[in-house]
């Protein structure tokens, strides 16, 4: 039944970004609405997917890489989808689409595992802390994507050489308030995710913070992240700047995501995460 | 057969060394029409010439005579010799050539594609050939067409707005950095016709405020009373430039009224709100550098005419559309063509009954004796409306036949039916 779900929500993402490349070469808003509408439906299969790993496994379906990066790939076309409501920027999809299936993709190449859950992981903090986590990397990664965006424009704009990407793309003003916009929500998700993780921590390891490389790569990650809005907020940073520190804050955010896990170690990898029992 | 010929060069296919000569002399019109008349092999004729293009078009039975002399016609107007520009010549034939005069009209064949001007010259040249008498049906009907064609591609493509404005092309800038214009604060610096057109532009964008410097006090206040916008003086700019979004400078200054290091301080006062400078001025009021600046955007005009060159390619779609308008009419024109093959069978149809008429009037004379003028008249309006109910249906079966590909066979029934080539050996 996984295995189906998992296809099906693939399929249609990658249908789906399929779709919102031509749009962004043909610009016809006829194959925008189609893509859209696929890519709800690959986000419904997700869904589902996702309802039903966690109805099995009794909590968040992210203990190993494979199902992070699709949690990670569920959230960014959620946020994407809020977002599309709320700005109708349609040009944006066919940025996000590619990011998230790529992601998929990645996903899709990783070995299922099998086998009973560890009953500390049945938790709600755990639940709460993914949750919250993933939501903000999500918000972070349009965030990241509306910085290409501003970046190709404002080089368009800015050396007088209006290129195909001049029309097709919306206007600078637009694109920095869509970063600004995200960042600004992404931050608390990212703050209370944090402090979820290390509640839940407290709770299944006896201690809130224990160095482990993970969480200090967690808090380096913050402190970008609160550097640029403070930046933002306080001196009045935006545009180019602004766009490529939040493209350098997605880099730390995605190493600490991956990196930290495959190669630092610690108990947050998802390798020593253990999290099946081997049977 | 009469056949529609057009030879010419225009920018893409002659340098404008080449184009210079023919445009010099502004009398060549002149010369040309009344040479092209003078000679056997063309019926009707017109010539066009501009410094981007040099056009004529003619009427021919043949083709090759015709081609020959408007060449050697060129050679002596310009006084080149003819293996200099013959190769730099493009030769249409008629639907090639009317789809060639319609595009030059509707300003498709222009080197701006969509500027206005071409449509004024070539009403002046096919004025002039009305004039000396050396167009008739054909050409009449269509330069008529001509202008048909480019008053629809005018109304119904956007081409020609993209093309010739600069505040056009400065104003979709501006809403490319801010995405609407809507409450945003502009600053005019100098008072030119065209940062007035500018501000026009913006105004209908949205724009909340305004505010006006110029060298000469009274012409700002002059200016801003227009737009109702605040006057300030030259002092002034400074501090306003903290305040506003867009600037347009147009002065007549040598030096840079806007100084990169000056603008380098405004950013952290300003929280680094971008700033957009439309500089229309020659020489330039705004240093180049200051587009470097982070927010900062500087356009002057020819970053302008650059925008414009790509707005244009951007209407690839308009053009389109264009070209469809024009094959349309090429066909409606192709049609028309058409019928005139059956003019001359209908006038010989009519000359042949008027002939009878007339015959057959004077024959009975005798017979019916000393009649009042009026009686004449009312045997006379007999006679011919007979013989129009007659001819009445053959002649609009020809017409109908005309777009047929068997007309030829139509035609040549109707002449041996009517026995009408006969009666034109006999009169030769």
């Amino acid at each position: 039944m996984n295995f189906l779900w998992f296809n099906l929500a693939l399929f249609f993402e990658l249908l789906a970004t399929a779709g919102f490349i031509v749009f962004i070469v043909r610009q016809n808003k006829r194959l925008f609405r189609y893509s859209y509408w696929i890519l709800v439906t690959g986000f419904v299969f997700h869904t589902i997917f996702l309802a039903h790993g966690y109805y099995a496994m009794g909590t968040a379906p992210v203990l190993d890489l494979k199902s992070a990066l699709s949690f990670f790939s569920w959230s960014i076309i959620f946020v994407y989808l809020i977002f599309q409501i709320k700005f109708r920027l349609m040009v944006l999809g066919s940025f996000v689409a590619p990011f998230a299936s790529f992601l998929m993709i990645l996903s899709s190449t990783m070995p299922w595992t099998e086998g009973p859950v560890k009953p500390i992981f049945k938790n709600l903090w755990l639940t709460l802390h993914v949750g919250t986590i993933f939501i903000g990397n999500g918000l972070f990664a349009i965030a990241f994507l509306a910085a290409i965006m501003y970046l190709l424009q404002e080089h368009q704009i800015k050396r007088k050489r209006l290129g195909s990407f001049y029309s097709r793309l919306p206007s600078l003003a637009t694109l920095d308030g869509i970063n600004s916009y995200s960042l600004m929500y992404g931050f608390p998700f990212l703050t209370i995710g944090m402090i979820t993780g290390s509640i839940y921590a407290q709770y299944a390891l006896g201690t809130y913070w224990q160095w482990d490389p993970k969480e200090v790569w967690s808090l380096i990650t913050w402190l970008f992240y609160a550097a640029l809005l403070h930046e933002r907020l306080a001196v009045g940073w935006r545009g180019r700047r602004a766009a490529i520190m939040s493209i350098i804050c997605f880099c730390v955010l995605i190493f600490t995501f991956v990196g930290v896990s495959l190669w630092l170690g610690g108990y947050h990898s998802f390798s020593s995460l253990g999290a099946r029992e081997k049977l | 057969m009469t056949r529609i010929l057009n030879i010419g060069m225009n920018h893409l296919s002659a340098p404008v060394e080449l184009r210079e000569c023919l445009a010099t002399d502004a009398d060549n019109a002149h010369k040309a029409l009344s040479y092209m008349r003078s000679l056997d092999c063309i019926r009707e004729s017109m010539f066009l010439s501009t410094c981007n293009r040099v056009e004529t078009v003619v009427t021919t039975d043949s083709i090759d005579k015709a081609r020959a002399s408007i060449i050697g016609m060129m050679s002596r107007l310009g006084d080149l010799a003819e293996h200099h520009f013959s190769s730099c010549l493009y030769t249409f034939v008629d639907l090639d050539a009317v789809r060639h005069v319609f595009c030059v009209a509707s300003s498709l064949d222009s080197m701006v594609v969509g500027e206005p001007q071409i449509l004024g010259q070539i009403k002046v040249a096919y004025a002039q050939a009305t004039r000396e008498k050396t167009s008739g049906v054909i050409l009449n009907r269509l330069m008529h067409r001509a202008f048909h064609v480019a008053k629809r591609v005018k109304t119904e493509t956007e081409i020609c707005e993209a093309a010739v404005s600069i505040s056009y092309a400065a104003v979709e800038l501006a809403k490319k950095i801010f995405h609407e214009l809507k409450g945003k604060k502009v600053l005019l610096i100098g008072a030119g016709e065209m940062a007035e057109l500018a501000a026009r532009h913006l105004i209908r964008q949205g724009v909340s405020s305004m505010v006006v410097a110029n060298r000469t006090f009274e012409r700002a206040v002059e200016l801003a009373e227009v737009f109702r916008a605040r006057p300030i003086s030259m002092a002034e700019i400074f501090a306003e430039l903290l305040e506003v979004d867009i600037v347009v400078t147009s002065t007549a200054s040598p030096e840079y009224i806007i100084p990169y290091e000056l603008v380098r301080g405004l950013l952290r006062k300003r929280r680094n709100r971008p700033l957009f400078f439309i500089d229309i001025a020659v020489p330039r009021d705004v240093q180049p550098e200051v587009n470097n600046l982070d927010n900062v955007y500087v356009y002057d005009i020819d970053d302008l005419k650059g925008v414009i060159q790509f707005n244009m390619a951007q209407r690839q779609q308009e053009a389109l559309k264009a070209k469809r308008i024009v094959e349309e009419e090429v066909v409606k024109y192709e049609k028309w063509l058409k019928t005139l093959a059956v003019v001359p069978t209908i006038v010989s149809l009519q000359q042949k009954a008027e002939s009878i008429i007339e015959m057959e009037i004077r024959k009975s004379s005798s017979a019916l004796g000393d009649l009042s003028p009026s009686q004449v008249e009312a045997i006379r309006t007999l006679t011919r409306s007979i013989a129009e109910k007659v001819l009445n249906d053959p002649i609009l079966f020809l017409k109908n036949r005309a777009e047929r590909p068997t007309l030829d066979n139509y035609l040549d029934v109707t002449r041996k039916l009517f026995n009408l080539d006969k009666d034109m050996d006999r009169e030769e």
